[in-house]
């Protein structure tokens, strides 16, 4: 029996129930996109996304699927068929890591610039050089300007949860821009987890069909797409990309609701774990959430007031609601899983910073740059954060970036 | 064969008012493309490039047909996804029953070299497609700078003629053949000066049921500097020299398609060219000497792989 069956097997859910099965992130992304049944699916394999690829193209040779496959020669050309394919109308998928995401990178410019609601899982991994195959959050973090909603997950089942969700805010009429949903490489990507699955009738109901207004298979209208700009429309175009960017926010919560209240599990902006009086916090993404929750309810049993704060929407980055989030904190530590390389930390703590800077009265704020290439982190680390918060917190002594784990 | 009186009765698909130089080849290429297509509904995509640019400047199109342009390295791989989306739609029962071409345009640059990968990956794939390179040999709209298509000798701005170099130093790759090499079912060279073998070759690329490619040669009057009315009269030279010979290559067998009477010696069609013109100084004849070896030679194996000698 190939994978596809066990997997397709593993969807035999009943209507309106979901169903648990022990799946990787990768099976649950190739299965939830088994489920999406899109019109086309261009990809390239990269590790650790392979198996996505691998998985899905078996769905197509055993006919589990309408889609039609394209096995391309690169992630380039990834990119510019699958956007192909949605400006002639299709629904359209594609799915990379690291080194792949880096060479779409001018096509993910394009994609959101044309408007075209390509959904894409992306596997995070590390940049080279040096390779490395592991997971950290430099490749998606080098696409914050592309005009793509960044998605991240902690684990395999947001990940399935949030790809299926993805297709419904990337075609939201009033959004209409291309979706990447993150899990971290190894760490979700090849580990097994129970996930809850849905049954194809209630994942293909919730996403209803795809009818975008004009495209370029439209023979009696036929439209010019991709032209020139001179400095006359240029600037008005682009602005046009950020406004749907800067909305995308309350219509990435009513799709939430709808998800919520069809399938039970919930899903915000962001996940508040234990904050409502938490003196000390960290912000982060991704898999480590699942490690900060351990050290979270640790400190909390001694009586620290420690609080965490994940990142579930990264593009649009949730500003207000996150100052909001933090601002009663003495101290908070933003986690991140790539580095800026200027000796201010990474992304996420350029973000936070941003989005506190204008309070009256704000939480000091330092960063943690960790795991980097898939260096391991654990619960005593993560505790020695939230050690550092408080004497921070004490003496107002901080250094303003630390690299986490890494030998001298 | 195209009756040119049948042609005439058909709606032009490529309108007038672009921006194109005058004496530009490019757009005769599109409209005999879109001739041979007759009434059949055709997608086109562009690489970046002269044709692009000339055609699409926002709030104006001069396609009255689907047009998508996305970057410069793959107008094969987007229209490839674009060909795809269509069979899908279609076995699918989401798209009407129309019969629908698709077309992938490129300059040389956008062909040959940036967006070779694409176009290899794309033929290799087997999509439904015609990749037409309107080929003028040189990256023209940044300025006439060299490509793997340029001419041995021929000046551009990155391969300027100086007091010790003499101009592009390579032959021009073979790319028709190469594209030959890929076991598609219709590989072409043409040019628009021929129209009716032009149009011709687009009717059978268009319709031999799987990927096909033809490279036209474009003359074009501001890189290869000569005046615009003598842009088909120069396109004539470069067939009547066998610079350019016109052939065909149909499921893998070459065929020659237009022989000349008289070949022509090749100085005859490069003095016509400034691109050419320090040839043309003392000391030119060498090199002139070498392109005359150079074309004999390869019009002599284009007569072998046709089964002509």
């Amino acid at each position: 029996m190939t994978l596809a069956k066990v997997l397709d097997d593993a969807a035999k859910a009943a209507q309106g129930k979901a169903t648990k099965r022990a799946l990787t992130g990768n099976e649950a992304v190739a299965l939830a996109m088994r489920q999406i049944n899109p019109d086309v699916v261009a990809a390239y394999p990269i590790t650790p996304a392979t198996e996505i690829v691998q998985i899905f193209s078996t769905y197509v040779a055993d006919g589990l699927v309408n889609t039609e496959f394209v096995a391309v020669e690169s992630e380039h050309s990834a990119m510019s068929a699958t956007l192909g394919a949605s400006a002639a109308g299709a629904r359209a998928m594609t799915g990379t890591s690291s080194q792949g995401l880096a060479l779409m990178w001018e096509m993910l410019y394009i994609c959101a610039g044309l408007r075209l609601p390509v959904v894409m899982p992306v596997v995070n991994r590390a940049l080279s050089a040096p390779i490395n195959i592991h997971g950290d959050h430099s490749d998606t973090m080098g696409a914050l300007t592309t005009g793509w909603i960044q998605i991240f997950s902690e684990n395999s089942q947001e990940a399935y949860d949030n790809l299926i969700q993805a297709i419904r805010i990337a075609e939201h009429p009033e959004i209409l821009l291309p979706t990447m949903v993150t899990m971290d490489g190894f760490i979700i990507s090849h580990a097994m987890e129970v996930v809850e699955i849905q049954s194809d009738e209630d994942v293909r109901k919730f996403l209803g069909t795809y009818k975008p207004e004009r495209t370029v298979l439209d023979i009696d209208r036929p439209i010019t797409m991709g032209g020139l700009d001179f400095t006359d429309y240029y600037f008005e175009h682009r602005r046009s990309i950020a406004e749907p960017m800067i909305n995308a926010k309350q219509y990435i919560l009513e799709v939430a609701a709808e998800f919520e209240q069809k399938f039970g599990r919930k899903y915000g902006l962001f996940e508040e774990y234990k904050m409502e009086d938490a003196d000390y916090a960290i912000v982060v993404l991704g898999s480590t959430a699942g490690t900060a929750k351990i050290a979270v309810d640790e400190l909390r049993a001694q009586g620290v007031k420690a609080g965490m704060l994940k990142i579930r929407v990264f593009r649009p980055f949730p500003y207000e609601e996150i100052a909001e989030a933090i601002a009663k904190c003495k101290a908070v530590a933003v986690m991140d899983r790539s580095d800026g390389l200027a000796g201010r930390g990474g992304p996420v703590f350029g973000e936070v910073r941003n989005a506190i800077c204008d309070m009256e009265k704000k939480p000091i704020t330092v960063d943690y740059v960790y795991g980097l290439g898939g260096r391991d982190i654990d619960v005593e680390m993560i505790k020695s954060v939230y050690s550092d918060l408080q004497r921070i917190a004490a003496t107002g002594d901080k250094a303003l970036v630390t690299y986490l784990g890494v030998r001298d | 064969m195209a009756n040119i009186k049948e042609l005439s009765k058909l709606e032009e698909r490529f309108s007038s008012g672009h921006r194109a130089c005058s004496g530009c080849t490019a757009p005769l290429v599109v409209r005999m493309l879109m001739m041979a297509a007759g009434e059949t509904p055709v997608v086109v995509g562009s690489a970046t490039g002269c044709l692009e640019v000339v055609t699409t400047i926002f709030p104006y199109t001069a396609w009255k047909t689907p047009f998508i342009h996305s970057a410069f390295e793959n107008s094969a791989a987007t229209v490839s996804g674009v060909e795809t989306a269509y069979r899908s739609l279609k076995k699918q029962g989401k798209y009407e029953d129309k019969d629908v071409r698709f077309v992938a345009l490129g300059g040389d640059g956008g062909t040959y070299d940036i967006g070779f990968q694409s176009l290899s990956g794309a033929m290799e794939r087997g999509h439904n497609m015609v990749y037409v390179c309107y080929n003028n040999e040189a990256y023209m709209n940044t300025g006439i700078q060299r490509s793997s298509a340029t001419p041995k000798f021929g000046e551009t701005t990155t391969s300027p003629v100086g007091s010790v170099e003499p101009g592009k130093k390579q032959f021009p790759k073979n790319l028709t053949k190469i594209m030959a090499a890929h076991g598609i079912p219709y590989v072409a060279q043409g040019i628009p000066s021929m129209w009716n073998d032009l149009i011709t070759k687009f009717q059978k690329a268009l319709n031999c049921g799987g990927p096909a490619f033809v490279n036209v040669l474009a003359p074009c009057r501001l890189g290869w500097a000569f005046p615009s009315e003598k842009a088909i009269q120069i396109g004539r030279d470069a067939v009547d020299t066998c610079v350019w010979p016109l052939y065909e290559v149909v499921n893998g067998e070459y065929k020659i398609t237009y022989k000349p009477k008289e070949k022509k010696p090749v100085e005859h069609y490069l003095k016509q060219q400034t691109r050419y013109r320090h040839l043309f100084k003392p000391g030119g004849e060498k090199a002139i000497e070498e392109i005359q070896k150079w074309v004999d030679s390869e019009w002599e194996k284009l007569k072998r792989l046709a089964g002509e000698e």
